[in-house]
């Protein structure tokens, strides 16, 4: 019998608080790994989406970061197949990759000019085969099926656009597209403004004949961009398929082709360029590795061209603001949580003390100093602590399972596609871990004024409690 | 020479503005290997007079030597291990640590001292089997009844060979007949483990037993009587 026994046993005399207290603190430990659980899932959900569409590194011209989005095509990375295969080939970064491949882009204006409709767009050259490799990634064991490129083994003029690009150049009915009314509330709003023989003019202007699209022949689309030399060039393009892009701004603008016809239209007969070499790793936890070899190679083989390497999270800060607000909640819940399990436990142990007041002075009468006192209380919490982060993690495991198993699915923000609702508990070390200690250390720190204040009473005072 | 010195000890309590004052220029000395006990009416001094020989509380004047050494130097944690090692408590209401069996409750103090297992296992067994509870050892306190309770109070206090036994009224909880035998075995243990009982008590029957006897009155000793004395009234 010693104090860790004795702290035992006296939590087990009054088995219906000790049990109400382990059961808020079990509670709580549930809350916490649940979310966070929830949290992970999100996040890697993310990196996943990111590293399979753009991969973890790009390899770019030093200043298309900052400066490219005006016009992309002045930041190419000429004679980019050399690049390439340096880095495939190279001994350290090879047996890191899984795909090198490189991606054009550039922004232009989309036209349906059958129904006079323009509008600018950001264009993306790739090569599809690259790409459908880079969708098979998932380092983090998604139940997904890869994704294939929607312009895979279509011709070299073929394109696919955003459902938004769609809708403004009139194109959803060939397209198939739903949820995609005509435009009649500009007539309507200027009708409004101008004088009745004006507007009468105006609307007759604007009745809309049927649109290509109208019928069931292909949808085309006119793409007029600034060649590398600043002379205007068109490309005709067969859409083949309008795509939701998750985020509307994006869906509002994109259009996506093969990198042949990209390059064709912005470098003509002149040598083609790309703007960025994306290479996707085995894992993410690859990159420090291969960002060192890759400024390493920037600095000698490849010190004549002026490139930078990015890592997908400077890439897309949205993911790192994700982060950080997922991180806030969770730490915000973590307090709240914490803040109850404290108070609970805090109450418990106050109880205690009121009613061992008599037993208090006799282990003190006997001959037990107040650090000893001190320590039995702040046992008898640390248990506490211990069994409650035990239970939560066995509770919350349980319960991951049973809600990975349930066939639930979501639509992750900036994503299409729903996929099925996954808690991330299993496998979580650190995330267990971390909770388990810190619902420990709440419950000792609520243990240790209640102790505090029993080790302080005087000896004399506490065998006269009634 | 005296085990226990009191001298000119006062105590006062101050309970909400008044002031009570529990003992006045209390003087006492007890002899080592003897039965004393502490007679009065109720609210006397009596436990007052045991708290503060038993270094569970300080006198607001006077000093009280055990054993040779002044308790009212000592800080609270080498009090707390003055009273481990020289001092017993048998309370009234027994005390015993109810989570406890028979066993641990005398064990405990042991523990406390850091005793070896063997020896302490030694220790408990001789102890219980002097106050006859052997076949109870593994009991709790709440499956036994109150004179067995006090049968566990006195092994424990006397667990760790102090040389001075307290009890404060430790019949008072009992039924006569019960009350008779603890007195009978207090007697015995003190006598068989040569230790010296100071108790309080206003049973008639208790202050026959007595070697020594010491009355109470308002705070203030007025009565002083020895085995070898025929009484002296202060």
């Amino acid at each position: 019998m010693n104090t860790w026994s004795l702290a035992l046993r006296n939590l087990l005399r009054n088995r219906r608080r000790s049990f109400a207290t382990l059961l808020a603190m079990m509670i709580g430990g549930v809350c916490i790994l649940l979310f966070g659980g929830y949290v992970q899932n999100i996040i890697f959900g993310m990196q996943t989406g990111y590293v399979r569409g753009g991969g973890h590194l790009q390899l770019q011209h030093r200043d298309y970061f900052l400066y490219g989005s005006g016009d992309p095509a002045a930041y190419g990375i000429a004679d980019y197949q050399q690049v390439i295969d340096l880095v495939k080939h190279d001994p350290v970064l090879a047996p890191m990759l899984t795909v090198v491949t490189p991606t054009l882009q550039f922004g232009g204006i989309g036209g349906n000019f059958e129904v006079g409709a323009s509008r600018t767009v950001m264009a993306s050259g790739e090569v599809m085969e690259d790409q459908n490799a880079m969708q098979t990634w998932n380092d983090y064991g998604f139940p997904d099926k890869p994704e294939v490129m929607s312009l895979t083994g279509t011709s070299a003029d073929s394109a696919i656009i955003g459902t938004g690009v769609a809708r403004v150049l009139q194109l959803c009915a060939p397209l198939k597209v739903a949820d995609c009314p005509a435009p009649q509330a500009k007539a309507q709003t200027e009708g409004a403004l101008l004088p009745h023989d004006v507007s009468l003019l105006a609307a007759g202007d604007a009745t809309p004949e049927p649109a290509s699209g109208g019928n069931s022949a292909a949808a085309e689309l006119e793409l007029l961009a600034a060649t590398i030399s600043g002379a205007p060039n068109v490309a005709r393009l067969k859409v083949i398929k309008a795509e939701s892009q998750g985020v509307k701004e994006f869906d509002d603008v994109y259009v996506g082709m093969h990198l042949r016809q990209a390059q064709r239209l912005l470098y003509g007969a002149g040598a083609p360029e790309v703007t960025s070499i994306v290479l996707q790793l085995h894992h993410t936890r690859q990159i420090p590795l291969a960002t060192a070899r890759l400024k390493e190679l920037l600095a000698t083989s490849l010190r004549d061209r002026p490139l930078a390497v990015y890592d997908f999270r400077t890439l897309n800060p949205y993911y790192g603001q994700t982060i950080g607000l997922f991180n806030a909640i969770f730490g915000f819940i973590s307090i709240l949580i914490g803040g109850i399990v404290l108070f609970t436990v805090s109450n418990t142990m106050n109880a205690a003390v009121v009613e061992r007041t008599v037993e208090i002075g006799t282990l003190r009468a006997i001959g037990l100093r107040r650090a000893g006192v001190r320590t039995l209380f702040v046992s008898e919490g640390l248990l506490l602590g211990a069994l409650g982060a035990i239970a939560g993690v066995v509770v919350a495991l349980i319960l991951a399972t049973v809600i990975n198993h349930s066939g639930l699915t979501w639509t992750p923000p900036g994503r299409v596609n729903p996929i099925g609702l996954h808690v991330r508990v299993w496998g979580e070390t650190q995330l267990l871990i971390g909770t388990a200690i810190a619902l420990t250390l709440v419950a000792v720190l609520s243990a240790w004024w209640p102790a505090r204040r029993a080790a302080r009473l005087e000896v004399v005072e506490a065998l006269r409690h009634v | 020479m005296q085990l226990l010195s009191v001298k000119d000890v006062s105590k006062t309590y101050h309970l909400d503005r008044v002031e009570v004052s529990a003992l006045s220029d209390v003087n006492l000395e007890v002899y080592p290997l003897r039965f004393t006990v502490l007679s009065g009416a109720s609210g006397s001094g009596k436990t007052t007079l045991l708290n503060l020989i038993g270094g569970l509380d300080r006198p607001d004047r006077g000093e009280i030597i055990l054993n040779g050494m002044p308790l009212g130097g000592l800080s609270d944690d080498a009090r707390s291990d003055f009273r481990l090692r020289h001092i017993g408590f048998v309370f009234q209401n027994f005390n015993l640590l109810p989570v406890l069996n028979a066993y641990e409750n005398v064990e405990y103090p042991l523990r406390l001292t850091g005793t070896r297992p063997a020896a302490r296992a030694k220790r408990v067994r001789d102890l219980l089997e002097a106050v006859g509870l052997t076949p109870h050892a593994r009991h709790l306190p709440g499956q036994l009844s109150g004179g067995q309770r006090q049968r566990v109070a006195i092994a424990r206090a006397l667990a760790t060979a102090p040389q001075l036994v307290l009890a404060d009224e430790p019949t008072a909880n009992l039924d006569s007949q019960t009350g008779d035998s603890i007195i009978a075995l207090m007697r015995h243990m003190q006598r068989e483990f040569k230790t010296s009982f100071v108790f309080s008590s206003h049973d008639p029957k208790v202050l026959a037993e007595a070697d020594d006897s010491a009355i109470l009155r308002d705070g203030r000793i007025i009565s002083i009587t020895r085995q070898t004395d025929a009484g002296v009234a202060l």
